[in-house]
């Protein structure tokens, strides 16, 4: 792997340290005009999603990572296994579920997901920001309640809980803010 | 598609043109005169934080750091008080505050201490933005104001105080360097918000070109002027023992070569001159910081033309 130094540091690479990958988020250069020059770097671990502050004297390097971002379909869950399949080359890549418990929750079969891989190995999913999903359960909506007041539970068909309002039926289409967890609307 | 447009704004560069005009009836009203020295030349500035431009190999030439080498033999040879706007530059320096390539004014006063000159700093920034007043405090007393630790105590002190506000940094034992962390870091931020700051009594440890405070031997006769969370200016009253000067670019080339930095061939129509330079004291500006302030824009791009 190429090593970079840190005026090469930018947003988006993605190097090794105290060997985890980490993506570059901000690379501030600061240096007193007689004296040593500073590269005060924001990077976030790939494997933890923590973001960390750690400032480098200028001219260290750090190793490239073997990390590369794959658009991968997801193909079933086998209980302690997700699945997926490039659509491309077809190869299939499996992750732990518990690791990406929080991510998967808003992926149904079938569903294309944007995958980071380290080393050839799934260490995150990146499901879109807004997804659609049917509403499998919930208690009775309250009819002519389209505004505010309460909300309660609903089951969505990938097995995830979400808040929503009053007026909601099981069998809703429901957009979901996967960032947050929130209700945005129900579609058609 | 080629984006070839200027970084900055003609307003901008009207505002720069003005500043200009204001630092050259500054320096005429007082007599000083303006001077213009070579850009390329055979020796550079050793100092291991600085990075030159060696723009051809044998023999080498490198673009000047600062005019200042040039700058002290027209005064060794008689030249009286100067100054000078010029280019300037510095390789692997890019930032928000930085660029490889930058415009200084340095100007020197024969028969000045650095305490004149800070009077003189403050009347300048009065000239030239109409500030109100300059103040000043020592480097130590800085330390003490914002971290509450003594820059010259151990260096443990000062890693304990980087620990403590969450700076994640490995420096060994360089004290030096801790001291530059914490004040970048730390307190340079915050420094000049409303008016501008000056700041004496560095370490002598951190002047290559300054004299040794024959008070206190720690610290050196060197400031510096920060306003608006930056630093805009360092000045010297400047060193002219050869011997002590030659003393101080060989222990730098020998950092280098412990660092793998290739070693400066040691400027000795410089080194010579000092034996004839006057008492002075000198200091040196980056104008397009100065610009920055005027026109309240927050990176160097916005007050350059282009940026490379």
């Amino acid at each position: 792997m190429t090593s970079y130094t840190t005026n090469e540091f930018k947003s988006g690479l993605k190097v090794m340290m105290d060997n985890d990958p980490y993506n570059i988020l901000e690379n501030e250069f600061v240096k007193p005009g007689k004296g040593q020059a500073f590269n005060r770097v924001k990077m976030r671990n790939l494997k933890t999603g923590r973001v960390l502050e750690k400032t480098f004297k200028s001219g260290e390097s750090l190793e490239g990572a073997d990390v590369v971002d794959m658009e991968l379909q997801f193909l079933y869950n086998d209980g302690t296994m997700l699945h997926f399949m490039s659509p491309e080359t077809f190869e299939q890549y499996a992750v732990n579920t518990e690791k990406v418990a929080d991510e998967v929750k808003w992926l149904k079969e079938q569903d294309i997901c944007l995958t980071t891989l380290w080393n050839g190995v799934i260490i995150a999913l990146n499901p879109p920001i807004f997804v659609t999903l049917k509403v499998t359960e919930t208690d009775p909506g309250i009819r002519g309640d389209t505004a505010t007041g309460g909300s309660k539970p609903a089951t969505l068909e990938t097995g995830a809980v979400v808040r929503v309002p009053l007026f909601v039926n099981t069998g809703d289409i429901l957009k979901i803010d996967t960032r947050t967890g929130e209700y945005i609307s129900r579609g058609k | 598609m080629n984006h070839w447009q200027p970084t900055t704004t003609l307003d901008v560069l009207q505002l720069r043109a003005a500043i200009i005009a204001k630092i050259r009836a500054f320096f005429t009203r007082r007599h000083v005169l303006e001077v213009e020295t070579p850009l390329l030349s055979t020796s550079t500035n050793p100092a291991v934080h600085l990075n030159s431009f060696s723009v051809i190999n044998h023999p080498p030439l490198y673009l000047q750091t600062s005019p200042e080498f040039a700058m002290k033999r027209l005064l060794a040879a008689g030249s009286g008080d100067i100054y000078q706007i010029s280019k300037a530059f510095r390789a692997q320096e890019n930032g928000r505050l930085h660029h490889i390539e930058f415009t200084m004014l340095e100007w020197y006063r024969v028969n000045f201490t650095h305490y004149d000159l800070m009077d003189e700093v403050g009347q300048f920034l009065h000239f030239v933005l109409n500030t109100a007043e300059t103040s000043r405090i020592t480097y130590r007393d800085l330390f003490l104001q914002y971290l509450n630790v003594d820059p010259f105590g151990p260096t443990d002190d000062l890693k304990k105080i980087a620990r403590q506000q969450g700076l994640n940094a490995s420096l060994d034992d360089d004290h030096d360097a801790w001291l530059q962390l914490l004040l970048t870091h730390l307190i340079e931020p915050h420094l000049g918000e409303k008016h501008p700051l000056l700041v004496y009594d560095f370490p002598a440890t951190q002047a290559m070109l300054a004299r040794i405070n024959p008070n206190n031997p720690q610290t050196a006769e060197r400031f510096e002027l920060y306003f608006k969370g930056m630093e805009l200016a360092n000045g010297f009253h400047e060193l002219n023992n050869p011997q002590e000067q030659r003393a101080r670019f060989v222990q730098e080339n020998k950092i280098r070569e412990q660092l793998n930095l290739p070693s400066i061939p040691l400027d000795e129509k410089f080194l010579a001159s000092l034996a004839s330079l006057p008492p002075c004291s000198g200091v040196a500006l980056g104008v397009d910081r100065l610009v920055m302030i005027a026109a309240q824009v927050n990176s160097l791009a916005e007050v350059l033309t282009f940026i490379e």
